[in-house]
């Protein structure tokens, strides 16, 4: 870094954007690799076509504005972008789904605004919203796990060709996802009590859902991770989970029913991603602690609302993106006290 | 020369939509397909034809104070004969547009051009001006319509034959079959990715095209 300070009373702690983006990247792994496990070659090909088509998205746009492309892809932005958006998909998706998002999240979102730091959307999110809107049915069709080692997982090869949607025969089982399977039971009249039967909520992320769902533990593992390396604060996680916890577990007492249970809430969907690694995106959320405290509340109360009452069975993409569009207003409500001035900017009597 | 200029300006650097971001209503709402913004913009050039035409006529008479209500009656009476004449002959397409013919009535850049131009030229060029800024507009409306139709149905001209009749039925090209389509493009979010888009690249020509104009006066300086 060229900016380190030479005259005294500055330190420098080392810290810089690629450094972050690679403490983000070794939280992320434990589950990504557990992920690969439970779904094998297809979810390890979609990965890096999707890696790859947000890095070719950045350094085409780079290219286009004249500037150097190689520094800014070696930070790892784009890369944690296609990675987190990989997380989000069905794990057996064909190749252009993680194509056409990969492109779109670096393109669209990010350098549309001007790059790094200037993004108003978090990019991932924006992507996996533009494919659900897009392609409702390839970004439904979850799969049940499979995993590697099992007998009649696909192999290198027919992985690949499952990625490259020709797979001439399906050994896959496919499943709704089971914020998916409760809404469709709950429309069709079913309640809770008996709908749920046949679909329990494994810890060990053993059902179907994206490779960053399924994961629950060791994503919370990862985000706890980022906690005590400094990465992020506590802050918008905590107040993001109280945010689906709290009204889940009202509604589930009050009517178990047709509301799902607060740890059901928790460990499906993207609760525990969108907490840990996207609403936590430094360009994205509020500056102060206050303001993340509100943010990570609105996150996680929208994102419930949603999947209770709205057309979606999940909603964490959503809430995210929302939260996004009041960040800058929040950051202007929370101000903080300028040093040796009270809340109106008047002077402090001495 | 001047005249020609005049027609000029408005077909591409005084573009209506995409120099002067004006009307951004219709077109973000009918730009669903080529053909719908076709026909949009062919109701829209009659109007601020005809609307020039006539401002362009009665400005030594209309006093400076009403000259805006004068404006809007005109216009709008224009707006109702386009309005029932695409019911009664192009029923099919005025389906389609329906609520948006109607408002060709508040869509700025007719009102926009009797203020700026019709109101203080004479006649001739307050007609080529309308029309320069129509077809800019329709060629605006066709191209975010083509765009669109393209990426989310994989079609062009879809349903051109109800527009212009049976004869322009070869309009009509399916460029991709079995296409899914990004249903994206077609839901307004489309309908401003495009649009952005495309600004981008005007831009991006017109920057190419004022070097490679630039670059022999500076050598003929130099010489």
């Amino acid at each position: 870094m060229s900016a380190v300070p030479i005259a005294s009373p500055h330190a420098h702690g080392g810290a810089g954007v690629s450094r972050i983006m690679a403490k983000v990247m070794l939280a992320l792994a434990p589950a990504t690799l557990y992920g690969f496990w439970l779904y094998g070659w297809p979810a390890i090909y979609l990965w890096i076509v999707t890696v790859l088509a947000a890095l070719l998205g950045e350094a085409t746009c780079l290219r286009l504005a004249d500037q150097p492309a190689r520094p800014v892809l070696l930070d790892g932005s784009a890369l944690l972008t296609g990675w987190l958006l990989a997380l989000s998909l069905p794990p057996w998706a064909p190749w252009w789904l993680g194509a056409v998002g990969g492109l779109f999240a670096t393109i669209v979102a990010k350098q549309v605004f001007g790059g790094l730091g200037q993004n108003l959307f978090n990019p991932a999110m924006v992507a996996r919203v533009a494919l659900l809107i897009s392609f409702p049915v390839p970004m439904t069709a979850w799969v049940a796990p499979l995993p590697l080692t099992a007998a009649g997982a696909p192999g290198l090869f027919d992985g690949l060709l499952v990625t490259l949607g020709s797979a001439t025969q399906l050994d896959a089982v496919s499943s709704a996802s089971l914020l998916g399977h409760a809404k469709a039971e709950l429309s069709r009249g079913v309640d809770l009590l008996h709908s749920l039967g046949g679909h329990p909520l494994s810890l060990a992320g053993y059902r179907p859902g994206s490779l960053g769902e399924t994961a629950g533990l060791l994503i919370a593992a990862g985000g706890i991770a980022m906690i005590v390396m400094g990465v992020i604060s506590w802050h918008i996680p905590a107040a993001m989970l109280a945010g689906i916890a709290l009204p889940a577990a009202i509604g589930h007492a009050v009517d178990p029913a047709r509301y799902l249970d607060a740890t059901t809430h928790i460990f499906s969907g993207g609760a525990l991603l969108g907490a840990f690694f996207i609403a936590t995106d430094y360009v994205t959320s509020p500056n102060t602690r206050a303001g993340q405290l509100l943010f990570g509340l609105g996150c996680g109360l929208l994102t419930y609302v949603i999947r209770t009452w709205g057309g979606y069975p999940e909603g964490v993409a959503f809430a995210v993106l929302l939260m996004n569009a009041l960040a800058p207003a929040i950051d202007r409500l929370l101000k903080p006290r300028i040093y040796g001035r009270n809340r109106k900017g008047a002077p402090l009597p001495s | 020369m001047k005249l020609f200029q005049v027609f000029k300006d408005g077909l591409w650097s005084q573009n209506v939509v995409f120099a002067q971001m004006l009307a951004l209503c219709p077109t973000m709402a009918v730009t669903t397909s080529g053909t719908n913004g076709l026909g949009m913009g062919l109701a829209t050039t009659a109007v601020l034809v005809m609307a020039n035409v006539l401002v362009a006529l009665i400005r030594d008479f209309v006093s400076r104070q009403v000259r805006i209500p004068i404006f809007v009656v005109l216009i709008a009476t224009l707006v109702t004969l386009v309005d029932m004449a695409l019911n009664a002959w192009l029923h099919d397409l005025y389906k389609v547009l329906g609520l948006f013919i109607a408002l060709i009535v508040v869509n700025c850049a007719i009102l926009g051009r009797a203020e700026a131009f019709a109101s203080k030229s004479p006649v001739l060029a307050s007609a080529l001006d309308g029309l320069g800024m129509g077809l800019g507009f329709t060629l605006a409306l066709v191209l975010i319509g083509l765009v669109r139709e393209l990426l989310g149905g994989g079609t062009l001209f879809a349903q051109a034959s109800l527009l212009l009749g049976s004869g322009f039925a070869f309009l009509e090209t399916t460029v991709i079959p079995n296409y899914g389509g990004v249903l994206l493009m077609i839901l307004p979010p489309g309908g401003f990715l495009v649009l952005g888009l495309l600004l981008a690249l005007k831009r991006v020509t017109d920057a190419r095209l004022a070097t490679r104009a630039a670059v022999p006066t500076v050598a003929a300086q130099g010489a």
